[in-house]
C-alpha cells in the first residue's frame, strides 16, 4: 500500500513539475514534508544538498531517496518510476504532435505563462527553506560567501557545497 | 546525403575512416541505453548542465540527429514536465528507434542516479546522527540557499522580460507564499493565463528554439 502511495504521489509530482530542478521543490515539499510527513524540513534540505553533489536530475534523486527511506528498495523503485512516467508519456505525446503538425503553438502559449510562474516557484521554495537552512550568523555568512563565489568568481556549485560542508565540520 | 551538409571539421585523434565508422553505427535500443547511461552518470546538477553532453553523444559523434532536429528536441523537452534529461532521452529514443528505443533510453538515463542515490541513502540514513555528518550538513544547508538564489537570477533573466511576465510572476509568488495556493494550481492557472494572453496578443515569446523553428518552416 505504501509502495502504491509513493508511486502515485511521485507521479503527481512528475506530472506538474515544469522548468525542472528547483521549480519542483515547492511541490515535492508540499507532498513529502507537509502532507505525508515522510521527511522533516531539515532532512528535505539535506536531500536537496545531496542531489546537487550526485549526478542526475534532482527529481529522480529526491524520489529515490524518499522512496528508500519510507519503504526500502521497492519504495525507491516505485517512487522513481512514478516521477519518470509522466515525463515519458507527455514527451511521447508532444513528439507525436510535433512530428505531425510541425508546431506546438498552444504549448508555447502555455509556456509564456508557465515560465514566469517557474521563477515564482523557485523564489517560494527559497523562502520556505530559508528558516531551516540559515539558523545562525555563521550560516548567513556561508550563504553569502557561497552566493558571491558562485556568482562572481564562477565557483563550481558542487565545489561550493563541498567547501560549505568542510566549513561546517571545522566550526561545528 | 543531406546529413553531410552540416558536418563541421572537428579536431579529433581518430582517423576520418574511424570517425565515419562511429557515425554510421545505427541507433539500436541497446546502443541508446549505453549512450544515455553514460549521460546519466556524468551530469551533475541536472537540467541544462546535461545539454552539451547529450549533444556530443547523439549529434556530434554518432550523427544520429542533425543540429536543427536537436534544437527542436530541446524545445519539446522544455515543454514537457519533469527532468529535461528524461524528456530528451524519451524523444531521442522514440525518434531513432521507436517505443523500444524510448524505453531503453529512459531506463539508461535514470539508472545511474537511482543506483547512486540508493547507495548514498542507505549510508546517509545510517550515519545522519554522527556529529561530523551533522556538522557537514549544517554547513551545506545555507549553501543550498545560495544555489537557489543563483537559479532565481538565472531563470528570471530569461523568463521574466515582458510586463506580462512580471505581473504574472508576482501574482504567482503572492499566491504561493501569502495565500499558500497549491503549486499545481499555480502552474495550471499560469498556463491558462499564457494561452489567454497570446490569444489576446498581450504576450509574445520569441526564444532561440522558436526562432530556429520558424526559419526551418520558411525554408
Amino acid at each position: 500500500m505504501m509502495v502504491l502511495n509513493l508511486f502515485l504521489t511521485f507521479f503527481k509530482i512528475g506530472l506538474f513539475s515544469f522548468g525542472g530542478g528547483y521549480a519542483m521543490i515547492p511541490l515535492i515539499q508540499r507532498e513529502i514534508v507537509t502532507l505525508h510527513r515522510w521527511l522533516t524540513m531539515s532532512q528535505f534540505i539535506d536531500v536537496i544538498a545531496i542531489s546537487q553533489v550526485t549526478p542526475g536530475p534532482i527529481a529522480i534523486n529526491a524520489a529515490t531517496f524518499v522512496g528508500y527511506k519510507v519503504a526500502g528498495v521497492w519504495g525507491s523503485a516505485a517512487a522513481t518510476a512514478g516521477v519518470v512516467m509522466p515525463s515519458v508519456l507527455v514527451s511521447l505525446g508532444l513528439t507525436w504532435a510535433f512530428l505531425r503538425y510541425r508546431s506546438l503553438a498552444v504549448v508555447k502559449a502555455m509556456f509564456t505563462g508557465i515560465r514566469p510562474a517557474v521563477v515564482a516557484l523557485i523564489v517560494a521554495a527559497t523562502l520556505s527553506i530559508l528558516p531551516s537552512s540559515i539558523t545562525n550568523f555563521a550560516g548567513l555568512l556561508i550563504a553569502l560567501l557561497a552566493f558571491l563565489a558562485i556568482r562572481y568568481f564562477k565557483l563550481d556549485p558542487i565545489l561550493a557545497l563541498v567547501l560549505a560542508a568542510a566549513i561546517g565540520i571545522l566550526i561545528g | 546525403m543531406a546529413v553531410e551538409k552540416g558536418v563541421k571539421p572537428t579536431v579529433n585523434h581518430q582517423t576520418p575512416a574511424e570517425q565515419d565508422k562511429e557515425r554510421m553505427l545505427p541507433p539500436t535500443p541497446l546502443r541508446l541505453f549505453w549512450t544515455f547511461l553514460a549521460i546519466g552518470a556524468f551530469t551533475f546538477g541536472g537540467g541544462y548542465a546535461m545539454i552539451p553532453l547529450i549533444k556530443k553523444s547523439i549529434v556530434e559523434r554518432p550523427r544520429w540527429m542533425e543540429d536543427e532536429e536537436f534544437v527542436d528536441a530541446i524545445a519539446i523537452a522544455q515543454s514537457s514536465p519533469g527532468p529535461i534529461a528524461v524528456n530528451i532521452a524519451t524523444l531521442t529514443g522514440y525518434k531513432l528507434s521507436g517505443l523500444g528505443g524510448a524505453l531503453f533510453s529512459v531506463v539508461g538515463a535514470t539508472l545511474p542516479s537511482f543506483i547512486i542515490i540508493l547507495v548514498v541513502a542507505s549510508i546517509f540514513l545510517g550515519v545522519q546522527h554522527n556529529s561530523y555528518v551533522r556538522a557537514a550538513m549544517a554547513g551545506m544547508r545555507p549553501a543550498v540557499i545560495a544555489l537557489m538564489a543563483q537559479a532565481v537570477l538565472d531563470v528570471g533573466k530569461t523568463a521574466v522580460k515582458s510586463r506580462f511576465s512580471i505581473v504574472l510572476g508576482l501574482l504567482a509568488l503572492v499566491a504561493l507564499t501569502v495565500f499558500n495556493v497549491h503549486p499545481v494550481l499555480v502552474i495550471v492557472a499560469a498556463a491558462a493565463a499564457g494561452v489567454a494572453a497570446s490569444r489576446l496578443g498581450l504576450a509574445q515569446v520569441p526564444n532561440g528554439a522558436e526562432q530556429k523553428e520558424q526559419n526551418k518552416e520558411t525554408r
